[in-house]
């Protein structure tokens, strides 16, 4: 059952200043952006850093205003609503931070961080209590000041806050990419464990593939603002079809590298966002485009159960 | 040439609000009449007096009379001597100018160098002991410095005189006592602006190249920290005007500032004005005149004021 | 660490940093600590009313000099007034102005300056056309004459001191809170659902309180010299009142026979301007080391 459900969302960010009879350039760090959350469930999303991917997950909190689309949860709309409606709307989905030290406060305790969301909301206080306990923070910890806190701490207070408004959905930006590795699988461990008690829905944004792997049941694939493929988690891994997820795939470390596939990115970096080439983005750096593929821009079409967004998908390949 | 124009155009109206602002002060404090006239006058005079002042008419009619009047060039008539209040004021501006102009050249050439001593000697007893002097300078009441140089040098030493202006003897306590606390401020602000260039890795670049000491500070070093105090240096015409106004008063100089506390005591509405004016159009003209230099010594500004113009 | 050893730790670090505090800053605190003392308690410690008239003993000079009275051991003025009961009393009006004016200077500015930095646009852009007008015009000037022509009024002397630099206030408030506006804490609280004044109250004026209590030290001792310099021209704080610049401004015309009457208030002053300008220099390197020069 569809929960959070967002249609052709959009947000362009200007580059450069307005001159005098020049229109600042804009470009779309999201361009068109369609995808549905289940309840329950965790989206993953994945792809390079600037494909928009933080844009996205901001946008679905409606953290930022869209230049266009829609969104609704449970049906009911959450853009452009009045700003009453949008605090009540915090309630109900929280972001999660990729840079915990930043998201909080220096100056104050972590408990009253954790306790500042239910003030905000007007809420009984003891939530913070429950909070900071299902992260696993106990005591006198809790009564300390950000700069007293390990890396992986402060992220559990990041989520103990966010959870103190008994949330029904996490958008997680990149929530484990600044910690160790050890620490990483704790982390990951711990939001699935809450997720389970607490029957959260998870957008998890990561250009981590095997943290994504790990924890999602469905995977979304970003490229310049737009998603390319969307599958079920199994079947993405087992079977990617646009180019550009067997890329990401094959360039994630494997334990048996014989296993690695003979595709070959042409040129190493992503392009310039602010400057898209025409047709299908991904062209460029794509090993199998075609002519085809350099004038018009494929179609994100849905194929049994997952979309894909490439020319040569009703083509077998690889 | 659009940056200058925008530029103009916001100082004439800094100008425009300063003189709306003080002519609606000033005339709040009541009928001028009565201040200015003896008491046992009988009303008839008075209501003459009104008419010859223009007082009887309403206060944006006489606003309005009074902009445009200044936009011919007439500040009005002194009350207390019926001269012709511009006149007034002008012939004091040489002694004024002659005041602050000793004063600024005293605090650079003393200020500067120390500045750039304290800069080059950082953390060693010169810098500690530059920067002990300079708070001790610039905490100083310029009013306080004054009245004990005067304790010392003409009441005790009997050295210099402790009134009046005409020889140079007259300028030495007036013009030290205005200067100090701004030798002292130059002296910091150069010692910090000296700091930060050195620092700059063009410095480094420069002493690598094998520049000798003197030609890094005179060539590389003194042209970039002078951005910053050519800066501090428009701002501070305001304060330099201010306290022009005290060492007038102290020493009896006289100049504008002198005129001003005599005219004010005597609620001399067209000389006050006029001498108002004339000081804000000096700070706001000075104010201009930095922001110019500040182009011209720093390319960047002038780069990123072409762009930013519209 | 434990909980006690943290707290034995705090303490040890305390007496540790007190003594690594220069003598200058020491003495400075100290002296200020004792203005304030006199700001609150003038009338308490005064031996004698500031203005009672003791005929019998007029411009008595100090102690140690030569005709001095252990009635009066710092002496009197021309009309056998305690000098050192007016000087209590000229430093508590001083002060209390000094303390007032930049209190008030600095609550003006700096709530203009958040308000510029929220609204943005044509409040930006009116607030900071104000702070430049401000900049602009020779404002010690202005208020003499105001002073001058409204009469001795203390309300409109208040109110004057506290448009004496605001604009500072507005000025480094707004670009603070721009730049505190895009710390990751600022845009997750306001992720939580809080509203603006929220955000700025609970987060970022504490965040943004170093930089402003240093400008409020660099800000007292011009307000100070403001209000001394007017009150010496005889136009700020008038007789039967008296404030240090007043006494000085009084004191002047005895230099000859009685320069105590000018150098005791005088001194006074300038120890305050002195002992804030230490007290600043230290408390902006304290806070921002980057700043110590």
């Amino acid at each position: 059952m569809s929960y959070l459900e967002a249609t052709d969302l959009a947000r362009s960010y200007q580059v450069g200043r307005a001159g005098f009879l020049r229109k600042p350039r804009s470009f779309f760090a999201v361009d068109g952006v369609t995808l549905t959350l289940n309840k329950g469930e965790t989206l993953g999303i994945v792809g390079e850093s600037g494909c928009g991917k933080s844009t996205l997950a901001r946008l679905l909190l409606g953290l930022i205003p869209a230049d266009r689309g829609v969104l609704t949860l449970q049906g009911q709309q959450t853009l452009g609503v009045s700003e009453t409606e949008w605090r009540a709307l915090r309630r109900r989905m929280q972001l999660v931070y990729q840079d915990a030290a930043g998201a909080l406060d220096p100056r104050m305790s972590v408990r009253t961080q954790v306790e500042e969301p239910l003030h905000i909301h007007g809420l009984p206080l003891d939530g913070a209590e429950r909070a900071l306990q299902a992260v696993g923070l106990f005591g006198a910890m809790a009564d300390r000041y950000p700069h007293e806190l390990s890396g992986g701490q402060l992220q559990r207070v990041v989520i103990a806050r966010a959870l103190a408004l008994e949330p029904e959905i996490l958008v997680l930006d990149e929530p484990v990419s600044a910690l160790d590795v050890s620490i990483q699988a704790q982390i990951v461990n711990l939001l699935m464990d809450l997720q389970r008690d607490f029957g959260l829905s998870y957008v998890f944004v990561s250009h981590d593939l095997s943290v994504v792997r790990h924890i999602s049941n469905r995977v979304a694939v970003m490229y310049l603002g737009r998603i390319v493929e969307d599958a079920p988690r199994d079947q993405l891994f087992a079977d990617p079809k646009h180019p550009y997820t067997r890329v990401l795939i094959d360039a994630a470390p494997k334990p048996d590298p014989s296993t690695r596939r003979a595709i070959r990115l042409e040129v190493g970096d992503p392009p310039n966002p602010a400057d898209p080439p025409a047709g299908c983005g991904f062209h460029p750096r794509c090993p199998l485009a075609v002519d085809h593929c350099r004038k018009e821009a494929p179609e994100l079409r849905r194929v049994a159960e997952r979309r894909v967004a490439c020319h040569l998908v009703s083509e077998p390949f690889g | 040439m659009i940056w200058l124009l925008t530029k103009t155009l916001r100082a004439i109206t800094t100008l425009w609000l300063v003189v709306t602002f003080v002519f609606f002060v000033l005339r709040l404090s009541g009928d001028p009449t009565l201040v200015l006239l003896p008491d046992d006058i009988d009303e008839a005079t008075r209501d003459f007096y009104r008419q010859l002042w223009g007082l009887d008419r309403p206060i944006m009619v006489q606003y309005w009379s009074y902009l445009g009047a200044l936009l011919q060039g007439d500040f009005g008539i002194s009350f207390r001597n019926n001269l012709d209040a511009f006149q007034l004021v002008w012939d004091r501006v040489p002694k004024t100018a002659l005041l602050t102009g000793t004063a600024l050249l005293i605090s650079l050439a003393i200020g500067i160098p120390l500045g750039i001593i304290a800069a080059l000697y950082r953390d060693s007893w010169i810098d500690r002991v530059v920067m002990a002097v300079s708070v001790f300078g610039f905490s100083m009441p310029n009013f306080f410095l004054g009245i004990l140089l005067i304790l010392v040098f003409s009441l005790n030493l009997r050295v210099l005189p402790s009134s009046g202006s005409g020889t140079w003897a007259h300028l030495i306590m007036p013009a030290a006592t205005l200067g100090i606390s701004f030798a002292a401020q130059f002296a910091r602000y150069t010692r910090s602006s000296m700091i930060d260039v050195l620092n700059k890795s063009y410095m480094r670049t420069a002493r690598s190249k094998g520049a000798g000491p003197l030609r890094r500070v005179n060539l590389h070093a003194l042209p970039n920290a002078a951005i910053p105090v050519v800066t501090i240096l428009g701002f501070k015409v305001g304060e330099l005007l201010g306290g022009a106004v005290i060492t007038e008063t102290v020493f009896a100089w006289p100049g504008i500032g002198r005129l001003l506390t005599s005219s004010v005591a005597a609620r001399d509405l067209a000389v006050v004005q006029c001498i108002m004016i004339l000081l804000a159009f000096t700070m706001v003209v000075a104010n201009m005149l930095t922001d110019l230099a500040y182009g011209w010594l720093d390319p960047r500004v002038r780069v990123g004021a072409k762009a930013g113009a519209r | 660490m434990t909980a006690t050893s943290l707290v034995h730790g705090r303490r040890f670090s305390l007496i540790r940093r007190l003594s690594n505090t220069p003598v200058t800053v020491l003495l400075a605190g100290g002296f200020m600590a004792l203005m304030l003392f006199v700001m609150v308690f003038a009338q308490v410690v005064q031996p004698y009313a500031f203005d009672h008239i003791d005929l019998l003993n007029r411009m008595a000079p100090p102690v140690p000099l030569e005709g001095s009275t252990w009635i009066h051991p710092a002496g009197t003025d021309t009309l056998g007034r305690d000098l050192f009961s007016r000087l209590l009393v000229g430093t508590q009006t001083s002060m209390l102005l000094a303390l007032l004016g930049t209190c008030l200077g600095a609550v003006l500015g700096v709530a203009l300056g958040f308000l510029a930095a929220h609204k943005g646009g044509i409040w930006d852009e009116g607030i900071m056309g104000l702070v430049d007008f401000q900049a602009a015009m020779p404002w010690f000037i202005i208020a003499l004459a105001i002073l001058a022509f409204l009469g001795n009024s203390m309300v409109i002397f208040i109110a004057i001191m506290a448009l004496y630099g605001w604009e500072t206030y507005a000025r480094i408030t707004r670009g603070l809170v721009l730049s505190a506006r895009e710390q990751g804490y600022a845009l997750a609280v306001r992720g939580l659902g809080a509203r603006p004044s929220w955000i700025y109250l609970r987060h970022i004026l504490p965040n943004i309180a170093g930089p402003l209590l240093v400008q409020l030290t660099v800000n007292f001792p011009s307000t100070i010299l403001f209000e001394t310099s007017l009150s010496f021209l005889g136009l700020g704080i008038r007789p039967p009142m008296t404030s240090l610049g007043q006494m000085l401004g009084e004191g002047r015309d005895y230099l000859i026979n009685a320069w105590w009457l000018a150098v005791v208030p005088g001194l006074t002053i300038f120890f305050i301007t002195l002992s804030m300008s230490i007290l600043g220099d230290w408390l902006r390197g304290k806070l921002d080391p980057s700043l110590e020069d």
